[in-house]
């Protein structure tokens, strides 16, 4: 019952590793088909949840939402065969194409290719850098986050989790600072 | 110890990057120039970029798998390529799923407690900030390809670039699949190659 119920953990996840395209947000709609229709593993107010857990927590959203949904359902064991199905589709597939394309680099179209590729790569950043954007908290002290994080990094070669760990505390304290002034 | 270094490098970068996809770009961009920054270049990290956006499966798995093939087989041997790719992944895999195990665990508390939110408030748009520094440096790759110079500007390579640019932008901002956008910038490149466009 625990085993196959585990190995449904695992089955369901590797679907949803290996048909989203773009991660995060995009694998939604997929685990609220699989975890929330199929196997009412977790509800759909669970998977809002799991939206605002991820978006404070570190790390991919996919393995936010795959351990937690797997140990929602099954506990840790749960959690571990979860991750290691959403894990593994991407994790073949890229093993299989580093190979590829070292064995394929040096030939001229394929350096042709990847010419305009890279261009073509500069505009889907310039699009996801303004989604960013969007998401993010405005006003005045976002702004001198975001300005400081770029100025930091692009100009003073600051250390990028130097930067992190800054802006988390300023974040905090400016926080705490707003609340004592609402306070009085 | 390569694939130690892989190991904690990944976990590192897992463990400080909050918005997943791109969030995780910057870290990934210094450290592979600061570690392996004699085995994989700039481009090839733009290159895998875009492998990365047209295969299945989170930005971070992809690119620390194609990183840890890379270092890990860097003296040809195929197998130690894919343990470099194994030690890479469980890396950066590793601090999420051990922060989501406490978090659900106490799921109340995270939730509302002032520190979390406090910090999220400084993070967010400090992440676009840092996101936008690794656009530039991925500008400097595809329109200085030979190094920051004037001289850049006279090349016809400049205005190709910049050209497959503007139009993918408009299509990116229209909402055409990323496929499509890497797949037409891969037959622009293509034509302007044989056309000897790229010098």
């Amino acid at each position: 019952m625990r085993a196959s119920k585990l190995w449904r953990l695992f089955a369901a996840f590797f679907r949803i590793g290996a048909f989203t395209f773009g991660g995060g947000i995009a694998m939604i709609p997929l685990i609220q088909k699989e975890a929330v229709e199929n196997y009412k593993w977790v509800t759909d107010d669970d998977v809002m949840e799991i939206l605002a857990i991820a978006e404070s927590t570190p790390g991919p959203i996919a393995i936010n939402a795959a351990t937690f949904v797997g140990y929602r359902a099954c506990g840790v064991w749960g959690s571990v065969f979860a991750t290691l199905g959403v894990v593994l589709p991407s994790f073949l597939l890229i093993l299989v194409l580093s190979f590829v394309l070292q064995q394929f680099q040096a030939l001229q179209v394929v350096q042709f290719a990847f010419r305009g590729i890279r261009a073509g790569v500069l505009a889907l950043l310039i699009k996801s850098l303004w989604t960013m954007y969007k998401k993010s908290p405005k006003g005045g002290f976002a702004y001198v986050a975001m300005g400081a994080a770029f100025i930091l990094t692009a100009v003073l070669n600051v250390n990028v989790i130097f930067v992190i760990i800054g802006c988390g505390i300023f974040g905090l304290l400016s926080a705490r600072h707003l609340e004592r002034s609402a306070g009085k | 110890m390569i694939y130690l270094e892989l190991f904690l490098t990944f976990f590192m970068i897992g463990a400080v990057t909050f918005g997943g996809g791109y969030a995780m770009l910057p870290m990934i961009q210094e450290q592979v120039a600061l570690h392996w920054g004699d085995i994989i270049s700039g481009e090839m990290l733009v290159d895998f970029v875009a492998v990365s956006e047209s295969t299945p499966g989170p930005f971070a798995v992809n690119m620390a798998t194609y990183v840890g093939s890379a270092v890990g087989g860097q003296d040809g041997g195929a197998w130690l390529g894919v343990f470099g790719s194994f030690c890479a992944t469980l890396g950066v895999v590793l601090p999420s799923f051990i922060v989501i195990l406490i978090v659900a665990k106490c799921y109340d508390r995270f939730r509302q407690s002032r520190v979390v939110k406090g910090c999220m408030s400084g993070l967010k748009p400090a992440v676009v900030g840092l996101i936008a520094d690794a656009v530039l440096s991925v500008a400097v790759t595809v329109f200085f390809h030979a190094g920051v110079r004037v001289a850049v500007f006279t090349q016809a390579a400049f205005y190709v670039s910049a050209g497959i640019f503007a139009v993918m932008v408009v299509l990116a901002f229209k909402k055409v699949h990323p496929i499509l956008i890497i797949c037409l910038s891969a037959a622009v490149g293509i034509a302007a190659g044989y056309l000897g466009l790229w010098g």
